[in-house]
């Protein structure tokens, strides 16, 4: 297999697109899809300042290393979720990721911002660990964008994800989870916009790219995913690929282009307007957001049993440390 | 051959070469789809041929769980 710019031996292979690349052009061409997805969004505009949320995975640092290849002004928030080692040696990849470039790093760590990791928080709501901790997640990442005053925060979801969440959510009819389907989520108050710039390339051609530009990456699995739902719409869909190359995106593309508009206008009545949570202040639908009623909840019930003592209050702001960039 | 899958777990496999790298993951029935196959730092094509003595890696590009 040859190389669809210069003819030499291929490393990586597109098949939805029929193309192959050497290790030198497969870089230039993903780069190229990213840039492409920023402008036909409309995704960063010049000199905005990027939060990149990243975990320490494949796909956030890919995420970090283009944007800051690109030149926009980014810094990273990772959050520390209390996963054993698993959680330390995500934080170690992140590090040593910031440092090497000399990018700014901010770090949340749960336990200590809310005296309690994830898989307490789960055990203490009886909720499924991936379900409080994307809720968590998405609450620091907006708040400490919003208070560190960036314009975006950037996430690594990919295609993948994007086709898989889109399956999961069809599968169900939900409704109001398929009209916040976009790459782009725009600014309200108090909320910051949210891109996906690789939200066109699979996980397949992340791991590619991730691996020729040789960029330390942690590997292992969050211990919670194992059996997620997520993996088997994945797979599914992964099944359907190797037959029909081009299925995911068109899936996904054809759904954004032809379905998500006329579902948001057809649903735009029953849109609920955004309050101020009475708790922290930040948007929300009811009068006490999920974040605060969430995590308010596990704390009370944690000195029910016990576990932490009486006179500690539930306090929603995420105390980041920040990790300025070393002077070398 | 000595192949070596990471998806994520660690497993190791001998297989009788030489084999297109699309041979070897119909054999170890992975779908090609979700991973990469490398040969040292050479990622390699589904139409790469490996010998006998050789070792590739087979790296998972599948997560799961985000939220």
């Amino acid at each position: 297999m040859k190389c669809a710019v210069c003819g030499r031996k291929a490393a990586v292979e597109v098949r939805r697109q029929g193309k192959a690349f050497c290790p030198e052009h497969y870089l230039e061409w993903f780069e190229g899809q990213v840039k492409r997805a920023i402008r036909r969004h409309r995704m960063l505009a010049p000199g905005e300042r990027v939060l990149v949320a990243v975990s320490g995975g494949k796909d956030s640092i890919a995420l970090w290393e283009v944007l800051h290849r690109f030149g926009y002004e980014t810094a990273g928030l990772h959050i520390q979720l209390g996963i054993g080692d698993y959680s330390e040696r995500a934080l170690e990849v992140t590090r040593r990721f910031a440092e090497e470039r000399g990018l700014p790093l901010y770090v949340v760590d749960l336990k200590e911002a809310y005296r309690l990791a994830i898989p307490e928080l789960a055990e203490l709501t009886r909720r499924r660990a991936c379900s409080v901790c994307g809720l968590t997640k998405r609450y620091v990442m907006n708040r400490v964008a919003v208070e560190e005053g960036f314009d975006a925060v950037a996430t690594g979801h990919n295609l993948d994800d994007e086709a898989s969440v889109l399956l999961g959510n069809v599968l169900h009819w939900q409704t109001d989870a398929l009209v916040r389907q976009g790459p782009v989520l725009p600014a309200k108050e108090k909320l910051a916009k949210r891109i996906k710039p690789l939200y066109l390339l699979t996980e397949r051609e992340i791991l590619a790219y991730t691996l020729l530009r040789r960029l330390p990456y942690q590997h292992e699995e969050c211990p919670f995913a194992q059996g997620a739902k997520s993996l088997l719409y994945k797979d599914a869909l992964n099944r359907l690929e190797a037959a029909m190359p081009g299925t995911k995106q068109t899936f996904l593309e054809q759904y954004l282009k032809k379905i998500e508009p006329v579902l948001a206008e057809g649903l735009a009545a029953e849109e609920v307007e955004l309050t101020a949570c009475e708790r922290c202040g930040y948007p929300t639908t009811g009068k006490v957001c999920a974040f605060c009623r969430t995590w308010d909840r596990a704390l009370s019930f944690a000195k029910k049993k016990g576990k932490l003592a009486g006179e500690v209050r539930f306090e929603p702001a995420p105390k980041p440390l920040f990790f300025a960039p070393s002077a070398s | 051959m000595r192949v070596i899958l990471r998806t994520p777990e660690r497993k190791e496999y001998e297989l009788k070469g030489p084999l297109r790298v699309r041979e070897v993951l119909e054999k170890l029935g992975v779908v090609p789809e979700g991973v990469i196959v490398a040969r040292g730092e050479e990622l390699l094509t589904l139409d790469d041929k490996v010998e006998d003595e050789e070792t590739i890696e087979v790296i998972s590009a599948v997560s799961g769980g985000r939220g």
